[in-house]
């Protein structure tokens, strides 16, 4: 009897003490991830870095142009997504109760989501770029609209289901239009969640090297002509890091460092946002 | 008041209604036509936007058989079994990147789920409740790192140290070993499809995590106090009452970090090697579906080649896209099974 106490005792302590240990094994990858960054990165940075453009092999320079790049198709991307996002999200949250549209689009939108993002780089790339026969930052900006319309289609639903219905039938009741109410009361009423979801979504795009591959591919010089192959920060990241060259490895991590740091203080951003906005 | 069609000319009074005489005190119409029409549109509006999502998924499927028509013609079922990959004779086969695809996505799975399980756990039963939140927040700043971070740490600092003490070991001691020795022979290279997949499992472990701590929280109380009531242990709750309820949500999240594995383009793209070779073991270098898209596709020419990377890019898109339906699934029976409950 005693002895049967003893083994469920000591499986129990054991398989805590595996938590535990994945806990920690978890927390400590991100760690070192970001040790490793911050040791690599910090002694790249430079003013330089902000000043001048991708260099040739072998002679210094910065990640100005690359750094605009991303800044642009980023920014294109998520003002092109965004609406499309959130009005679908409209459809599902408010209309979405009846017919086949809504749960179709739903599911689909789910599977999006996590859709690898090189296949939305090679849809843009046969529908736009094989179509036109050259490379752009329109078609990179679209690309990257594509990642962020299904994030913003899901946080704009959840956080409209959100809204209680007395809110909406009270704004009914004072004779309120539907599309006012929608767009004055209840989306107003979940601003933070809806801008809370931009933010992640732009967070998102911001690393994302896959769909930019095919689309804006690189490009060595300075330019703001959307409509002309353009550098961004992850693809040139991806071409120095896997070169030989010493100078061009040194950018790789400092260019790593910036997109992480971005990244992770807008997730930061938005959680702080949203938790502030928010009541409870 | 009278209309200004004297003059001919039509004005504004003439479009309103004529008004019935003694109608004085009857109320304004509280829904004009202009404010169902208004409604209308909108409704109309935001649907369209939405329809919007399922013409993406639509054209993203007709974009890419399109594309790999001329492959499907010309090598037809023989692709997807056919190992051979040579851009100067124009043979290519799907076989080498598909096992890849599905071998470091394997190993992800294996190394990640139970790693997934054990963060659940500490955070649902057994952290302290103001540990909670900065824990939760740090695994999902782990799902928030780029994947070219991801590739980039793992090319500089995991693959030595993978090449200069994991897979001697692993070689050493695993390899010794009949029938599984042959997953664990050959140089210790340091990239290579194991390397790839530990890096992957890292990548999907706040996913899994994610969707495994959700679920693990619906549980309703009183079934665990009962179980702790009956002098069940921490670990006997989970193992009898948490995990059986949450089955179904729990295999869900499994899925959605394999679907998150399978496409995952630029960790592996770094890692595996790239080398178009079938080998046993899992330390050679080998090559992913999409590590060959990334790596070849821009440099890629002629018709067949292209189309040949485009079918690759079909199939992994097929994959990914029933593991995630079928995850999609089983998470939404779960959530209607919780309705029935309540």
């Amino acid at each position: 009897m005693r002895s049967l106490y003893l083994r469920r005792l000591a499986m129990n302590r054991f398989n805590l003490a595996m938590s535990l240990l994945a806990m920690l094994f978890g927390i400590a990858f991100l760690f070192w991830i970001l040790y490793t960054l911050a040791a690599a990165g910090f002694h790249a940075f430079s003013p330089a870095l902000f000043s001048q453009m991708t260099p040739p092999p072998g002679s210094k320079g910065g990640l100005l142009n690359a750094i605009v790049g991303s800044l642009l198709m980023a920014t294109m991307g998520t003002l092109i997504g965004t609406p499309v996002g959130i009005f679908a999200g409209i459809y599902l949250a408010e209309y979405g109760s009846r017919g086949w549209v809504a749960p179709a689009t739903r599911f689909i939108n789910d599977i999006l989501l996590s859709a690898p993002s090189i296949i939305i780089g090679l849809f843009v790339y046969q529908i736009y770029v094989f179509q036109v026969k050259h490379f752009s930052a329109w078609a990179g900006s679209f690309a990257l609209a594509l990642i962020v319309i299904p994030i913003v289609v899901r946080t704009t639903e959840n956080m409209l289901k959100l809204v209680p219905d007395s809110l909406r039938e009270a704004a009914f009741a004072l004779g309120t239009p539907q599309w006012k109410v929608i767009t004055m009361v209840t989306l107003r009423s979940v601003r933070a969640g809806v801008i809370t979801g931009v933010l992640l979504a732009v967070a998102r795009i911001s690393g994302e090297t896959a769909p930019l591959l095919f689309t804006a591919l690189n490009n060595q010089f300075w330019t703001i002509d959307l409509n002309a192959p353009m550098s961004n920060l992850p693809v040139v990241i991806f071409q120095f890091a896997m070169s030989p060259y010493d100078d061009w490895q040194r950018l790789a991590w400092a260019g790593s460092l910036l997109i992480t740091l971005a990244v992770l203080g807008l997730n930061i951003m938005a959680r702080l946002f949203f938790r502030q906005r928010t009541p409870n | 008041m009278s209309s200004g069609t004297a003059a001919g000319v039509p004005t504004i009074i003439d479009a309103l209604p004529p008004r019935a005489a003694g109608s004085v005190d009857k109320m304004p119409d509280p829904h004009p036509k202009s404010v169902g029409f208004q409604d209308l549109f909108f409704r109309w509006f935001t649907r369209f936007f939405a329809f919007l999502v399922l013409v993406i998924l639509a054209g993203i499927l007709l974009s890419l058989v399109y594309g790999s028509l001329p492959a499907i013609q010309r090598f037809g079922f023989g692709f997807l079994v056919d190992s051979t990959w040579n851009p100067v004779t124009e043979k290519f086969g799907a076989l080498v990147p598909i096992i890849g695809t599905l071998v470091t996505s394997a190993i992800a799975l294996l190394i990640g789920v139970p790693v997934s399980f054990g963060i659940a756990l500490f955070l649902t039963e057994l952290s302290p409740p103001w540990l909670k939140r900065p824990l939760g927040t740090a695994v999902e700043l782990l799902a928030a790192i780029p994947s070219i971070i991801y590739g980039m740490w793992g090319l500089f600092v995991l693959a030595p140290l993978f090449a200069d003490h994991v897979q001697p070991w692993l070689i050493g001691t695993l390899g010794a070993l009949p029938l599984v020795g042959a997953l664990f022979k050959g140089p210790p290279q340091g990239i290579g499809v194991l390397t790839a997949g530990f890096v992957l499992a890292i990548m999907v472990i706040p996913f899994i995590a994610a969707v495994m701590r959700d679920v693990f929280e619906v549980v309703p109380a009183v079934l665990k106090e009962s179980a702790y009531g009956i002098g069940c242990t921490t670990w006997e709750v989970v193992r009898n009452v948490v995990l059986p309820y949450t089955r179904i949500g729990v295999i869900g999240g499994i899925m959605l970090g394999l679907g998150r594995a399978l496409g995952e383009t630029m960790a592996v793209t770094f890692l595996i090697g790239n080398a178009h070779q079938l080998s046993a073991s899992i330390l050679a270098p080998g090559n992913s579906i999409a590590s060959a898209l990334a790596n070849e596709f821009t440099e890629a020419v002629g018709d067949v080649y292209t189309s040949s990377l485009i079918e690759l890019g079909l199939i992994l898109f097929l994959i990914t896209f029933v593991v995630l339906a079928l995850a999609k699934l089983l998470l939404l029976q779960l959530a209607k099974g919780e309705g029935r409950k309540t």
